[in-house]
């Protein structure tokens, strides 16, 4: 069954998607390019005098162990946010999914954290967790974890990822819960007349015909932890303890607005360009085969 | 009746709109907020009722980093303000933008304002001058490191709280008392690169770069590694793994662990006084910074902190006369003294210091005073007048990060200040590279 749309005029589809068009060079290639353009350029920070240097600043960036490094932590960083952020959220929307009284008052109260900016996840979640005064910090003593992330860079890892994720889980658990209300009562209802455990049904049924949206959020959750995370990393670590939370998008941001390097920091936007797109690409090609819509 | 009301209120609105036009308007972009922000909104009111011709209109930009990067963004748009507010760590990057600055001294000179460069204190306005002794940028608020005691928790610990420790080893001994009393934290630090490298380099008579701390050229090298620094970071490493030394964080994050009582000994910004005395609920002192006592020479003079006011380019000449007026009103002795004593940043002239001091002020409050003396310890030295790297925002955040591997026992002091020197003289190349 195929669902198409004809139009008689021949302008008029190009009129409607010109708008989104506009803003699409506008916010989107226009600064691309001119990260680009920045990038082989070797400039001080008021754009006084500006030489053309090549690759030298991606030449330098590589020579840079520090840099290279960032990679791991980013890996690392984003793999974690991605994988939490969709498992806990396809947790709740099956849970959620199920309850029959007070639907609307728990899935309001999942969706909420999403208005909440990164910034200010980033320090809720500092001052819960805070080596001093932190309620969190506190328990976590009494049970004799000595927490201190000022200090100890996996537990840094640990705050940032978590605040990351409490601010994506109420994204995925909407798309997953739409997902989940398309799938069809009676495909569940005769797996069970037949005696399929509630996770046997789960794994052969609910999880493969959810795996478009699953899909979807997998690359959006990428996305998201390499560029929509640098709030909650400027609000708590700052990039700390040494190098254990700076991940590529925090540096970008670090070199560029705080130190004023613009041909550095826009050498590693197109780098991080470069990544997301090759990561997408990759999503596209190869995981997405194992999608069935 | 009704149109004769109405007339009189439009004419003299007309009149205040003319008089207001007549004025020159002067932009002043800073990062003070809060109580601070209200002390720096009374000078530009105050400035603005003494003289008719110009009004300064003060702008909170946000944080230094926030307002310096909106102010190249509007100087690369060609609506800069006329003046900025920068932090310390900025005074290279705005000092080699030629053309985007004037320097002060010939800003004064031009509007033939009244200006003697010998009346600022030496190690206030060496900071931000050149090497011939012009001033570039106008010196706003300057603090600097001081050492804070709890003296209820040295009573505590069977210490005496009348005698803070002056050295290294005495910290080290109270801190052991300490600990052995019950104390969880008993030394802590902010801000630990200008505590422990920048301030620690001056106190202690020993260069942070080649070419006189960056004064001398572009092609400065740091010199943060010597045995001298290592020794002092390996000792606050073996603090803190023996648990006499809490690290905090990167900026100010210590201030609360001391006036909460956590803490009973730190490392802080002379602009800790307020909030200590605001939430500290215990006899506390404030002191000299200690010093290694087999150091020759020790202790120097510490350096100072904070920011200055510089004069963007590009203005007209009237503007400038404006400028000049407002920098000679902030430097008048009983303006100065106002902002030093409502504020706690140190004053910027000998006349000023004079004239707190004569005042009786000091005797209410000798901390105040304090930072002036260590300030002016010794006449500043090549290696304690202040320093000037290129691009100093990236170079601060890796010494802070090595310092955080050895604090966290990562990495070994002297590898760690190694790589700090290696990473840090890259960024100082690339700077020198896109300012030739």
């Amino acid at each position: 069954m195929e669902k198409r749309v004809v139009f008689r005029s021949a302008w008029l589809p190009y009129a409607l998607v010109a708008p989104q068009i506009a803003i699409t060079i506008v916010f989107f290639f226009w600064p691309a390019t001119q990260a680009v353009w920045y990038s082989f350029q070797l400039q001080d920070a008021f754009g006084l005098r500006s030489q053309f240097v090549g690759l030298q600043n991606f030449a330098a960036l590589f020579k840079d162990s520090n840099y290279v490094d960032s990679f791991k932590v980013t890996a690392l960083f984003s793999v974690l946010v991605a994988f939490f952020g969709i498992a806990i959220s396809l947790l709740l929307a099956t849970m959620a999914d199920r309850v029959l009284r007070g639907a609307m008052a728990y899935k309001t109260l999942l969706i909420w954290p999403y208005a909440v900016a990164p910034a200010v996840a980033g320090v809720l979640w500092a001052f819960l967790f805070a080596p001093s005064i932190g309620i969190v910090t506190y328990v976590l003593k009494g049970w004799g974890v000595d927490w201190n992330w000022i200090l100890k860079g996996d537990q840094a890892m640990v705050l940032v990822v978590v605040a990351s994720v409490w601010k994506q889980i109420s994204y995925n658990f909407l798309f997953f819960l739409a997902g989940l209300q398309s799938i069809p009562r009676s495909l569940i209802e005769a797996a069970a007349i037949d005696g399929a455990t509630p996770f046997r049904r789960f794994w052969t049924i609910v999880f493969p015909l959810l795996s478009p949206t699953t899909f979807f959020l997998l690359v959006v959750n990428i996305v998201y932890a390499f560029f929509d995370t640098f709030g909650v990393i400027d609000a708590t670590t700052q990039g700390g303890p040494g190098q254990s939370t700076n991940i590529l998008v925090y540096k970008v941001y670090h070199d560029g607005v705080k130190a004023a390097d613009l041909g550095g920091s826009s050498a590693q936007s197109v780098i991080l360009m470069f990544i997301v797109i090759l990561l997408t690409v990759v999503q596209f090609r190869f995981v997405e085969r194992k999608v069935q819509y | 009746m009704r149109i004769k009301l109405l007339t009189a209120a439009l004419t003299s609105a007309a009149l205040f709109a003319g008089n207001a036009q007549a004025q020159i308007e002067i932009q002043w972009w800073h990062s003070m907020g809060g109580a601070l922000g209200e002390a720096l909104n009374g000078l530009a009111n105050k400035f603005n009722l003494v003289q008719k011709e110009y009004k300064v209109v003060p702008t909170f930009k946000g944080s230094y980093p926030e307002s310096m990067t909106a102010a190249i963004a509007a100087y690369r748009a060609g609506n800069a303000p006329h003046m900025l507010q920068v932090f310390e760590v900025g005074t290279a990057t705005m000092m080699s933008a030629k053309g985007a600055i004037v320097p002060v001294a010939k800003v004064m000179t031009d509007a033939k304002e009244t200006f003697d460069p010998k009346a600022y204190l030496p190690t206030v306005t060496g900071y931000y001058s050149d090497q011939k002794g012009n001033m570039l940028s106008f010196p706003f608020n300057s603090s600097t490191v001081m050492f804070y005691v709890n003296k209820d928790a040295f009573k505590k610990a069977g210490l005496d709280p009348n005698k803070p420790p002056k050295t290294w080893k005495e910290v080290v001994a109270a801190a052991e008392k300490l600990k052995a009393s019950g104390h969880p934290c008993p030394y802590t630090t902010s801000w630990p690169s200008w505590m422990h490298i920048e301030n620690f380099s001056a106190w202690h008579n020993v260069p942070i770069g080649t070419k006189e701390n960056g004064f001398g050229g572009l092609d400065t090298q740091f010199t943060i590694n010597s045995p001298l620094h290592v020794k002092h970071v390996s000792m606050l490493a073996d603090m803190s793994k023996k648990g006499l030394f809490t690290y905090a964080g990167r900026t100010n994050q210590g201030d609360a662990k001391f006036s909460s009582g956590e803490c009973a000994m730190f490392s802080g910004s002379t602009g800790a006084q307020a909030g200590i005395r605001k939430a500290g609920k215990f006899e506390w002192s404030i002191n000299f910074i200690p010093y290694h006592d087999d150091v020759k020479g020790a202790p120097q003079n510490s350096i100072i902190g904070g920011a200055s006011v510089w004069v963007m380019g590009g203005k007209k000449p009237e503007e400038y006369k404006g400028v000049a007026k407002f920098l000679a009103f902030l430097s008048r002795p009983d303006i100065q003294m106002d902002w030093h004593t409502t504020t706690g940043y140190v004053p910027i002239t000998q006349a000023a210091y004079d004239m707190t001091k004569k005042s009786g002020f000091y005797d209410k409050d000798p901390g105040a005073e304090l930072a002036v003396k260590q300030l002016t310890n010794k006449p500043p030295t090549a290696n304690s007048k202040g320093l000037r790297f290129g691009n100093f925002v990236q170079g601060r955040t890796v010494i802070e990060e090595e310092l955080e591997n050895v604090f966290s026992g990562k990495k070994e002091a002297k590898p760690a200040l190694d790589d700090a020197v290696k990473r840090g003289n890259e960024i100082l190349r690339q700077f020198e590279a896109a300012n030739k």
